[in-house]
C-alpha cells in the first residue's frame, strides 16, 4: 500500500513538470489555493460522519435481518430473503433519488439531505450486512450451541456471549471491507446536494473549471481515507487474534 | 431390569417408550430405561446405534417423538418446553470439548453460572477455580482453550459441567476424540466424580472405565436396548448374540 502511495506520488510529481497542470489552484503557498484546499478538505467530515452513522445502522439491520434467516420457521427465513433480494436490487444511486424525492410525497415527512443520505446507503448496505452476518454465524459448529445450551444459556445469551462474539471477529475482514465500501459510496449522496468531498470538488470544479487538479486531489482524499479505514480494520483483527493465542 | 435398581429409591431419569426419528431414520425405537440417583451408567453399542441420541434426549439437545422421559421430576414430552428446566439439572460434556474458544479457561467455567444461575462473579470465579482444582488443572485459569491438550481441553469442559452444580452428568464419548496416553488423565477425573457419588451416564468404549465404574453396562443396537447387566455379568456372560459379536469385536480391536 506504501508502493502504491508512493507510485501516485511519482506520478505527480513527474506531470508537474509536464506543463498540462495547473496546481495553482490547489497551491497552499497562495492564498485562493489554501483556501481552496481548505474548501475541498471541509467535505471530509460530512463523508466520515454519514458513512459512520449509516454502518451503525446497517449492521444492525443487517443483524436483524440476518437472524430470522437462520430461525427454524421457514416464513421467518422467507421474509429475510424477501427483503435482501428487495434491497440488493435497487441501484444506490436510483435509492438515493427515491427515498430523497419519493419517499417525503409518500410518507409527508421531510427528509433532510444527510438522513436521507443515511437511510439510503444504510438501507442499501444492510442487505449485504444481513449476508455477511449469516454467513458468520452459520459458520459456528453446531457444538457451541449445544455446549451453550447445556450450561442453561438461553438463545439471547448463547448468541451474545458464545455465537456473535465467535462470528464477529471471522467477518471483521468483510465488515472492513463494506465500511470502505460505504465510505466510497457516500460520495452519490453529492447528488442529492450533501456536501462531502466529491460534493466540494464538483462546486470548485464550477468556480475554477480545474477539473484534472480537483479530482486529482479527491481521489487521494479518498485513498489516504481508506488506507487509514483498512490499517485500522487490520490493526483490529491482530488485536483480537493476539487476545486468542 | 427393576431388579438391579438400587431399592428404596425413586428413579432420577425415566425414559417410558421414548422414540426418536431422524428423517426416515428410526434413531430411538421405543426405549425404556431407569435410572436411580447416584447410579453410574456406562452405555456401548456400534455407531449409528442410537447411544449419543438417548443421551442427548435427556437434556433437551434432541426432541423426543413419541414417549416421555422424567428428570428428576421435570417431564420432556414430544413438542414440550422443558429442555431448559432439565439443563440446570444435567450437565454434559461432549466428544469435541465444544469450550468457548474466544474465552479464557475462567470465562468458560463462569459464563453460565453468572448468567444462568445468577452467581456473582466473585463466587462464580471462586467455584470455577475450586473444581479446575479438581479436575487438577488449577494453574490454566488465566489461558484459552487452545492454548491447552486436548486432555486438560476435556478436563477444562467437565469443570465447566460442574460449575453449574448439576445433579447428573453426561459423557458422550468423552475420550474418543483424544490421544491415547492423554485419555486415562480423563477418565481417571471421571473415576474420581463417580466416587463422589453423581449420577452419571456415559456413552463410551473403555471396557476398563465401564467394569470399573459402572453399576450398570447397556449395549445399544438399532435404537434398541439389547442388553443391559452389571459389568461382572455384562463382560462374562452375555445374553445376546448381538452383544457377543460387539465385544468380539472391541476386543480384538
Amino acid at each position: 500500500m506504501i508502493r502504491i502511495a508512493l507510485f501516485l506520488g511519482l506520478l505527480l510529481a513527474l506531470s508537474g513538470c509536464s506543463g498540462n497542470w495547473g496546481w495553482y489552484v490547489v497551491d497552499p503557498r497562495t492564498t485562493s489555493g489554501w483556501n481552496n484546499l481548505r474548501f475541498l478538505l471541509s467535505g471530509l467530515e460530512y463523508t466520515v460522519y454519514l458513512s459512520a452513522v449509516a454502518i451503525t445502522i446497517s449492521m444492525t439491520v443487517g443483524l436483524l435481518v440476518a437472524l430470522p434467516a437462520l430461525s427454524p420457521f421457514p416464513w421467518l427465513r422467507r421474509a429475510s430473503r424477501v427483503y435482501v433480494e428487495l434491497v440488493r436490487s435497487v441501484p444506490l444511486l436510483v435509492l438515493i433519488l427515491w427515498v430523497y424525492y419519493g419517499l417525503p410525497q409518500l410518507t409527508g415527512l421531510t427528509l433532510s439531505v444527510f438522513w436521507a443520505g443515511v437511510i439510503a446507503l444504510a438501507l442499501s448496505d444492510s442487505a449485504f450486512q444481513a449476508e455477511i452476518f449469516r454467513g458468520g454465524i452459520q459458520s459456528i459448529a453446531r457444538g457451541q450451541y449445544e455446549a451453550a445450551y447445556s450450561v442453561s444459556l438461553g438463545y439471547r445469551d448463547t448468541m451474545r456471549y458464545v455465537i456473535l462474539p465467535q462470528a464477529l471477529r471471522r467477518i471483521l475482514p468483510a465488515l472492513g471491507n463494506q465500511l470502505i465500501y460505504m465510505l466510497k459510496m457516500s460520495s452519490l449522496v453529492s447528488v442529492i446536494g450533501m456536501q462531502e468531498l466529491t460534493r466540494k470538488a464538483n462546486e470548485l470544479v464550477v468556480v475554477e473549471y480545474r477539473p484534472l487538479e480537483i479530482y486529482t486531489i479527491l481521489v487521494l482524499e479518498y485513498l489516504v481515507l481508506i488506507l487509514i479505514v483498512s490499517s485500522g480494520v487490520r490493526w483490529l483483527e491482530r488485536r483480537l487474534q493476539a487476545d486468542e493465542s | 431390569m427393576s431388579a438391579e435398581m438400587p431399592e428404596d429409591s425413586a428413579p432420577l431419569i425415566e425414559f417410558d417408550a421414548v422414540s426418536k426419528d431422524f428423517g426416515k431414520f428410526r434413531a430411538l425405537n421405543g426405549i425404556d430405561l431407569e435410572v436411580g440417583r447416584g447410579e453410574r451408567l456406562v452405555i456401548c453399542g456400534p455407531s449409528g446405534s442410537g447411544k449419543s441420541t438417548l443421551i442427548r434426549c435427556i437434556n433437551g439437545l434432541e426432541q423426543i417423538d413419541s414417549g416421555r422421559i422424567v428428570v428428576d421430576g421435570v417431564a420432556l414430552e414430544p413438542g414440550g418446553r422443558g429442555a431448559r428446566q432439565v439443563r440446570g439439572k444435567v450437565g454434559m460434556v461432549f466428544q469435541q470439548f465444544n469450550l468457548f474458544p474466544h474465552l479464557t479457561v475462567l470465562e468458560n467455567l463462569t459464563l453460565g453460572p453468572v448468567r444462568a444461575r445468577g452467581l456473582s462473579r466473585a463466587d462464580a470465579e471462586a467455584t470455577a477455580r475450586r473444581y479446575l482444582a479438581r479436575v487438577r488443572i488449577p494453574e490454566q485459569a488465566e489461558k484459552y482453550p487452545r492454548q491447552l491438550s486436548g486432555g486438560q481441553q476435556q478436563r477444562v469442559a467437565i469443570a465447566r459441567s460442574l460449575c453449574m452444580e448439576p445433579g447428573i452428568m453426561l459423557f458422550d464419548e468423552p475420550t474418543s476424540a483424544l490421544d491415547p496416553e492423554m485419555i486415562n488423565e480423563v477418565l481417571d477425573v471421571m473415576t474420581e466424580l463417580a466416587e463422589t457419588g453423581m449420577t452419571m451416564i456415559v456413552v463410551t468404549h473403555e471396557m476398563g472405565f465401564a467394569r470399573r465404574v459402572a453399576d450398570r453396562v447397556v449395549f445399544m443396537d438399532a435404537g434398541e436396548i439389547v442388553e443391559m447387566a452389571p459389568p461382572d455379568r455384562f463382560f462374562t456372560a452375555p445374553e445376546s448374540q448381538r452383544c457377543r459379536d460387539f465385544l468380539q469385536k472391541l476386543l480384538h480391536h
